[in-house]
């Protein structure tokens, strides 16, 4: 029985997709329903798993789909960090997406290639192999491009290309890496690590620069993070997926899964791959947020604080110790949940009130007080304020810096912090102590079920980055999954 | 009675049948496509490198007939591809469709000359005959390709003969020196010396112009583009890889032994060139048809630069499936890319690509059909074509190949770079043309061929295996010495 249920996992959106796909406009509300039944019976299916895989059972389907080729489905712990956020997103993602585009032109096409997204990121999370990981990873690729170009103008026409571009150079450049590799060692299972002994060091800092190069181009790190603001065309609830859970995420999972279950920590560590890695995600998030402050665009501003948020991800697996990956690991959640309500949020305010560019905010908070409120907890949260969710991450990175020795990365953590507060303070002042503008009337933030649709899962997301900081401790918290997964896998 | 003659005979009936038949021609494919798929049936569960002596006439007087992995998966792709290409042509080459009669008087015959030519090639190991189903096949190709430009048809017509003149020259060259013209028996005959190698060399030459191997592609983009579409389904699915075939028979059974690195490279690196020039020139491509044939030129580079990847190899069988396979899901996408195109091009307000806006919205399941080909020959997951490729790449690398690889793989972002463009002006648009949706079967064949190219991304193991059933390098002289 179990050994169906990652396949489960990925026949739920598949279906959903297809239902999408083939239904007619006039028979919208069944589409709807459809959608959102699927995204809770797959996080019903995620909470059970969520049960078994903390009590060590782990599933996995396997079929060989080349000579010497194994596809292979596995839910480990892991595994399921990303599938529950995914879970969690997808439902929240669902119900906004709904909300905001009512009922416009071709939604059919938009849920369809956004359920295949999803499938494709529970793919990568599940991933067994090598092979099987990049499998997904181009689905994932050819799922989005439609969900970037949907508004069909010439802006998104340009940002689908730029996307096209880059990420497909990326995962050519990450399939020569994992082929090479395959032709050295025979078979790249994550849970089984290749003995990458025989192999001359040269070489495997070839493939690994080709792998993290790949894999970089996804997550954004300096300087292959071009495509991402142009992204910024999309609709909100797409750039809110791309950010938050598929996209940048699936990029940020293949450097974690490179680091510790390909190379393993100990080859990095001697191949001295750990400190370039951590210096390139360092200028990453020192960049990123230069880059935010200057823009005036709120989308945009979201979008470098994404390219400086993920590769605090990149910076924890890179650090090689026991806390450092928590915080790693636990920011990937963390991220997800603050910068998605972060997205709807500024989706929600274009929509309602017109909000584009950073002084239309003006007393936001009073025409909007909902959304504007889960927007500041989000912000709050990136900035790295307690109690919300990411100053856990950056406590546990910054502890996992000097645990390694590279106190350096405290500096960079309060640099980012203090360039953060700059970028996000000015728009929660603006909101919330500006006098309101007078040329939009105030709309009623909750009036109607469209409304309500629309604020409330950024609400909802706001309380849960809240809940994750302030119940860190508790169990079942994304820190305490974080935990597990370092100390049962990582550092036995 | 075996598959092996009737997959040939049966379609050289139906034509002579749809000769006769007159206005109601176009139904013999009613009764052709259960037929010909059921034979295919059969062709694949023969034991691999079964063999039928034709009319009894046992080597070396008669004509031997063989089912090796190459031509059990090439056989049933070509019955697919020409299934559905015909079911699409029902509508368009219907007597009394739109005063069209003349032409669907000559479509039909050709096509099943075309079927059976490419049916004989791939199962026939006897040069002389070989020659005669590329005759065939040239012919009905160029008459197909008049349809739609006479000019571009005397052009291929004028190259095909000097293709065949070579050709012809070479196997009068190997009759001479061996007395015989059957590849199984010429595979431990032949001799590494000049005569041979000049045959193979001649021979060689005249087939790479009618597999338009760069730098010999000059008559296709013109043929290509100007065809109906069904016509340029068949052509640039179907007729290029008969040549490629033979080259494959010669190359590594026939005259192996004459077969020198040196020459394997060289077919490789022009292979790599093919892939490269013919990616740039789609990508110049203003109008969607030119651009589609040009990715064809790209795409026969592939089956080329797999040739010193398989000579290479400490196993071959992984580059063998990989240059199966490619020929293979080739024949599949190109046939279904080209018959959504002509469907696109129908509803479009002209010819060139930037025409192509909002038919995303107009007809969705075509524009699905166009894509999903396209993700096969871009060699994307999960896909025929990144089977095929990614054997490729992976036997490439394992032999420190690197610039094969990286070849390989540009190509794919290349491909990505032309196949995207189209896809994404038919995503712009504020407008929606309107399409009468004609006839349903128009719409269901490229849709139905790209599922296939797809499917086929998830069987890559079933393809791999047997391709490599019965290939040249699975009996090596040695194991024959054991016997």
């Amino acid at each position: 029985m179990t050994a169906f249920v990652p396949l489960l996992l990925l026949v739920l959106p598949l279906v959903s997709a297809l239902i999408s796909f083939s239904l007619p406009a006039r028979f919208a509300v069944w589409r709807d329903v459809a959608n959102l039944l699927f995204a809770l019976a797959k996080l019903a299916l995620v909470s059970l798993l969520l049960l078994q895989v903390r009590a060590a059972v782990d599933s996995e389907w396997r079929y060989q789909f080349l000579p010497g080729h194994d596809f292979l489905l596995r839910v480990d712990s892991v595994a399921l960090l990303f599938v529950t956020l995914s879970a969690f997103l997808w439902l929240v993602t669902t119900i906004y997406a709904i909300a905001y585009f009512k009922r416009g032109p071709n939604l059919a096409r938009f849920f369809g290639f956004f359920n295949l997204c999803v499938l494709s990121a529970t793919g990568v999370a599940m991933s067994g192999t090598a092979i099987t990981f990049f499998l997904f990873y181009e689905l994932l690729t050819l799922a989005t491009w439609p969900l970037v170009v949907h508004k069909g103008d010439e802006q998104s026409l340009r940002a689908g290309r730029i996307y096209l571009i880059y990420t497909l150079a990326g995962s050519a450049a990450f399939l020569a890496g994992i082929l090479w590799l395959k032709a050295l060692v025979g078979s790249i299972e994550f849970t089984a690590p290749p003995d990458l002994s025989a192999i001359p060091p040269l070489t495997l800092v070839l493939i690994f620069a080709l792998c993290v190069g790949g894999l970089g181009v996804k997550a954004a790190l300096v300087p292959l993070h071009g495509w991402l603001p142009a992204a910024m065309a999309a609709p909100a609830p797409v750039s809110a997926l791309l950010h938050a859970v598929a996209v940048v995420k699936a990029g940020a999972f293949g450097i974690v899964r490179m680091v510790y279950d390909v190379y393993g920590l100990q080859t990095v560590a001697e191949l001295g791959l750990g400190l370039p890695l951590a210096l390139l995600a360092s200028a990453t998030i020192l960049y990123g947020s230069l880059r935010a402050l200057v823009q005036t665009d709120i989308k945009k501003r979201l979008a470098y604080s994404t390219v400086s948020q993920v590769s605090y991800i990149v910076l924890g697996a890179s650090l090689a110790g026991p806390i450092a990956a928590v915080g790693g690991l636990v920011h990937l959640v963390h991220q997800g949940i603050m910068k998605i309500t972060l997205f709807m949020c500024a989706g929600a305010l274009t929509e309602r009130l017109g909000v584009k560019t950073v002084s239309d905010l003006d007393g936001a908070g009073r025409a909007m007080p909902v959304t504007m409120a889960a927007f500041t907890i989000g912000a709050l949260g990136m900035i790295g304020i307690p109690p919300v969710a990411g100053f856990v991450s950056k406590w546990y990175l910054g502890m996992g810096g000097l645990q390694s020795d590279n106190g350096w990365v405290v500096a960079v953590l309060v640099g980012s912090s203090l360039l953060s507060a700059a970028y996000f303070l000015p728009l929660l002042y603006r909101a919330w102590l500006l006098p309101a503008r007078t040329d939009v009337p105030h709309p009623a933030e909750l009036a109607g079920g469209w409304n309500r649709m629309l604020v409330l899962p950024a609400a909802a997301t706001a309380l849960a980055s809240l809940c994750a900081g302030l119940f860190a401790a508790f169990p079942w918290s994304p820190l305490s999954w974080a935990t597990l997964i370092a100390d049962t896998e990582y550092f036995r | 009675m075996s598959p092996l003659d009737l997959l040939v005979a049966l379609p050289l009936a139906f034509m002579v049948a749809s000769l006769l038949a007159g206005r109601r021609q176009q139904w013999l494919l009613l009764l052709a496509v259960p037929v010909m798929a059921w034979l295919s049936v059969w062709l694949l569960i023969l034991p691999g490198g079964s063999v039928h002596a034709v009319g009894g006439w046992e080597l070396p007087l008669g004509i031997l007939l063989r089912a090796d992995g190459l031509a059990q998966l090439l056989v049933p792709a070509t019955t697919i591809a020409a299934s559905a290409t015909g079911l699409y042509a029902l509508h368009e080459f219907a007597p009394g469709s739109d005063g069209r009669d003349a032409r669907a008087g000559t479509f039909w015959p050709l096509f099943y000359l075309l079927w059976s030519a490419a049916n004989a090639a791939f199962l026939t190991t006897d040069l002389f005959n070989l020659y005669v189903t590329l005759e065939m096949a040239s012919l009905a190709a160029v008459a197909m390709a008049a349809m739609g430009s006479v000019r571009a048809a005397l052009r291929y017509l004028l190259v095909a003969l000097l293709g065949s003149v070579f050709y012809l020259l070479g196997v009068a060259l190997i009759y001479s020196r061996y007395g015989t013209v059957d590849v199984t028996l010429l595979a431990g005959l032949a001799q590494p010396d000049f005569a041979t190698a000049l045959a193979l060399t001649l021979m060689t030459g005249g087939l790479l112009v009618k597999a338009a191997l760069f730098p010999l592609h000059g008559w296709l983009p013109p043929a290509h583009a100007a065809a109906p579409a069904p016509a340029s389904a068949l052509l640039s699915g179907l007729a290029v890889k008969i040549g490629f075939v033979i080259v494959v028979r010669l190359w590594f059974e026939g005259l192996a032994a004459a077969a020198t690195p040196a020459g394997l490279h060289l077919l490789g690196g022009i292979g790599a060139l093919a892939i490269l020039f013919g990616s740039f020139q789609a990508i110049r491509q203003d109008r969607l048809k030119p651009l589609v044939a040009y990715s064809t030129v790209a795409q026969i580079g592939y089956l080329f630069l797999a040739f010193p990847l398989i000579a290479g190899a400490a196993d071959p069988s992984g580059a063998w499936a990989g240059m199966s396979v490619q020929a293979v899901a080739h024949m599949i996408a190109k046939a279904s890319m080209f018959l959504a195109a002509g469907l696109m091009l129908e509803a479009a307000y002209g010819t060139r690509v930037a025409d192509l806006s909002g038919l995303a919205r107009a007809m969705p399941l075509t524009v699905t059909a166009f894509g999903l080909a396209a993700v096969s020959l871009m060699g994307l997951p999960p896909s025929g074509g990144f089977t095929a490729k990614f054997l490729l790449v992976e036997a490439a690398l394992r032999q420190g190949a690197a610039l094969h690889a990286a070849v390989m793989l540009v190509g794919g972002l290349l491909a990505a770079v032309y196949l995207f463009r189209p896809l994404a002006v038919a995503f712009s648009g504020a407008t929606t043309p309107a399409v009468a949706l004609k006839a349903p079967l128009r719409t269901a064949a490229p849709l139905g061929l790209a599922l296939v190219a797809i499917t086929m991304g998830f069987a890559g193991n079933v393809l791999a295996n047997l391709a490599a059933d019965a290939a040249p390098f699975a009996s090596p002289p040695g194991s024959v010495a054991a016997e």
